[in-house]
């Protein structure tokens, strides 16, 4: 599925990403857990195409495309999805309707039909109630005015209505209170798929007694510097990154 | 990319002619091949007489027209607009053109198929085209089409006449309705207006003549198409409009000129007159050739727009997307004369490439508890640049005079300008005006927002700047705001990337 080797990466022209590589198969959760500034988000941001993220080496495949030579929009429609840690506000333009026109342009992108109307309203309905989103929310321009836990809510609703083949969720459960991480949480876990993959980049350990991950990957530095099973997370949470700290200064 | 929920009752041709519009280059770049009755070229007492003779004018226009060229030979280009281009040649333009006449046009099967083919081209809707055509039962939307500075067809007449409405050309007004045009012309822009005003007072060759009488809310909405079409040809169009005591009337303006080498000057003057009571909206869109990739061509778009809202409780509304033309200078102001009479300004003015645009408007408080309200929306992408100006005063009588402005700009790229000059004035001190402002930067983040969900960077800046203009489409009416819409993206194309 999702397949990285020694990606390196570059913004303002400082190296963050320091030949990373990561192999995430289908139907597999993992999870990337590292300190402030190990290059988490320069991660997501680079796989999915940020102009501002200049990639200098190595290589990203998802489903033996390469993933580095495609446009962000072409990335989407080849079906990677970024749940960002800081939502965008789109003013002036009803979360449906740009839901749809997204959801459009990417079918048009692997030349499938355009879903109509009422086959989209259907599935956001039902996509909405599983999030506990109200209608009136999505009439709203996206994002304006919403609070954080509600921006990170519309991210899973995109996410559910694009239905991409693999899911890097940025942080999502930052800004979430306990009853908001695990209607997020739900929303995820509905999500899996044999066929689908997802890195999940997190601080905490807690998200992860929701989305169970099947690897964790220690991200310090811009490198993978361990990985474990589950249990890898609650030993980060109790002793921290102390030892790769010191291990790669 | 559209929102819009098309009403049941809108022409679908008008969707479809929309969508046909769309293409990567200006499609109107074509030219017409109509013989011309040219008047000699450059201006002159001559020449006034020409134009004057040519339309068959009664002695006292010729004269207005004579009194108007006297004036404006003493007059000075102005040059406080905060826009640059080579100052036309007066003596090198040419001052009327028109179509070859025919003596009397009853049916329209006689037009020019010439001229039908040219509103394919535009993208004019099937219907309205039908209407051109003289086929019954067609759309009722009137057209008065104004072609080449003459109006060749006039449709719908005998509808509107049941209702009392006059719509017709300002020539024919003025061999039809003397006492009307003689009572109103200029009487809300004088004859000294201003520098273009004046010429124009001088040379109008031709224009719309619209009078609502008392208590009547005119049928349909009324419509004119101008087009700018023989080479070198100043456009001097005339309107007036007059909405009696209570008359309502919606009006909307649309236009596309071909392509051409020379710079063209156009140089309308509207003016609005309401009574006691009476409402009128006016709506534009305005999508003159703007020039060449280099700036070379396009249309001088100097326009003198002024509403009088001269009766209690009248009310104007002024409407605008402005996309064409590769300088724009113009104002639609309303004087708030009446008591509790309401003025409203709602704009959208997109410039890319070259162009350059210095437009706003002003809201002059003369009567007692008035209002006005002010919505624009300027996007600036390529090298282009433009200035909202806009003035709010209140005069010493105009107690409890209300104002709301806002003014958005939104800038593509980093090397094109946005300016705002909100001039505000109060002589009394009951008078409460508001001003707020932004000028925003469409970001690479919010961009790579939409292409993250499949959005390619075109369609995400369409939405994104439909998003930003949305307050002032929902004001048009919605023939005028899918076309609109359309407009406004295809200005903008290649403006990201």
């Amino acid at each position: 599925m999702l397949k990285i080797k020694d990606l390196k990466v570059e913004i303002d022209g400082k190296q963050i990403t320091n030949g990373l590589s990561l192999d995430v198969p289908a139907g597999e959760v993992h999870a990337i857990m590292g300190p402030n500034g190990a290059g988490k988000s320069t991660l997501s941001n680079a796989l999915t195409g940020h102009p501002s993220y200049h990639v200098t080496g190595g290589t990203a495949e998802l489903n033996g495309k390469n993933l580095l030579a495609l446009e962000p929009e072409e990335r989407a429609g080849e079906g990677l999805f970024l749940s960002f840690q800081y939502p965008l506000e789109i003013p002036g333009v009803p979360t449906l309707t740009f839901l749809r026109t997204a959801l459009n342009e990417q079918r048009k992108y692997r030349g499938e039909a355009e879903l109509s109307v009422p086959q989209f309203m259907k599935a956001a309905k039902e996509a909405a109630k599983r999030l506990k989103i109200e209608d009136e929310m999505l009439k709203r321009p996206l994002n304006v005015g919403f609070s954080g836990g509600e921006k990170k809510r519309m991210e899973i609703f995109q996410m559910a209505m694009l239905e991409p083949k693999f899911m890097i969720l940025d942080e999502t459960d930052s800004g979430l209170d306990i009853d908001a991480l695990r209607i997020v949480s739900d929303g995820v876990n509905y999500m899996r798929a044999p066929n689908r993959g997802m890195l999940v980049i997190t601080h905490y350990q807690r998200l992860l007694d929701y989305i169970k991950p099947d690897k964790v990957h220690v991200l310090v530095d811009g490198k993978i510097v361990d990985t474990g099973g589950p249990e890898l997370a609650l030993e980060l949470e109790k002793n921290g990154y102390d030892k790769y700290e010191a291990l790669v200064s | 990319m559209t929102d819009i929920k098309i009403k049941d009752n809108i022409d679908k041709d008008t969707v479809q002619a929309v969508k046909e519009l769309e293409g990567d280059k200006y499609k109107y770049g074509f030219v017409t091949d109509i013989e011309s009755e040219t008047a000699p070229i450059g201006l002159s007492e001559e020449v006034i007489k020409f134009i004057s003779a040519k339309k068959n004018e009664p002695e006292w226009m010729l004269e207005w027209r004579l009194q108007a060229y006297k004036r404006w030979l003493t007059m000075d280009e102005p040059e406080w607009a905060m826009v640059s281009y080579p100052k036309p040649k007066f003596q090198e333009l040419y001052y009327y053109s028109a179509p070859k006449a025919r003596p009397e046009i009853d049916s329209l099967d006689e037009v020019d198929p010439k001229l039908l083919e040219t509103y394919k081209k535009l993208g004019i809707p099937i219907r309205e085209q039908e209407v051109l055509a003289g086929v019954k039962g067609a759309a009722k939307v009137a057209v008065d089409a104004v072609f080449d500075s003459v109006s060749v067809a006039t449709t719908f007449r005998k509808e509107l006449s049941q209702a009392g409405v006059i719509f017709c050309s300002i020539s024919e007004a003025v061999q039809e309705y003397p006492e009307l045009v003689k009572q109103y012309l200029g009487s809300v822009v004088p004859q000294s207006d201003n520098f273009y005003a004046t010429l124009n007072s001088a040379v109008f060759s031709d224009g719309t003549f619209v009078y609502i009488p008392k208590g009547v809310r005119c049928p349909m909405e009324l419509s004119t198409y101008f087009r700018i079409n023989a080479a070198n040809t100043g456009q001097f169009e005339r309107t007036l409009i007059i909405a009696d005591a209570d008359a309502y009337v919606s009006y909307l303006e649309g236009c596309t000129a071909p392509q051409r080498d020379e710079n063209q000057l156009h140089a309308a003057v509207v003016e609005l007159v309401a009574l006691d009571g009476a409402e009128i909206r006016y709506s534009t869109v305005q999508n003159w050739y703007p020039g060449d990739e280099n700036g070379n061509g396009g249309i001088y778009n100097f326009v003198t727009k002024r509403a009088d809202c001269r009766g209690k409780k009248s009310k104007v509304s002024w409407t605008q997307v402005e996309t064409g033309s590769a300088v724009t200078w113009k104002y639609p102001s309303c004087i708030l004369r009446g008591d509790e009479s309401v003025g409203e300004f709602y704009s959208i003015a997109v410039t890319n490439g070259h162009q350059q645009a210095d437009t706003g408007t002003k809201m002059i408080h003369l009567g007692k508890n008035t209002s006005s309200r002010i919505i624009s929306k300027g996007i600036a992408a390529g090298v282009s640049n433009q200035t909202y100006r806009g003035l709010v005063s209140a005069h010493a009588k105009a107690l409890n005079a209300r104002n709301f402005t806002q003014c958005d700009s939104l800038l593509i790229g980093d090397k094109c300008g946005a300016h705002t000059f909100p001039y505000i004035e109060a002589a009394n001190t009951s008078a409460r005006f508001e001003h707020e402002a932004t000028t925003t930067k469409l970001g690479e983040d919010q961009l790579f927002y939409c292409r993250q969900r499949g959005l390619s960077a075109e369609s995400a800046t369409a939405l994104l700047v439909n998003g930003f203009v949305r307050e002032v489409m929902q004001k048009l009416p919605m023939e005028f705001a899918v076309e609109a819409q359309k407009l406004v993206a295809i200005s903008l194309e290649g403006s990201v990337g």
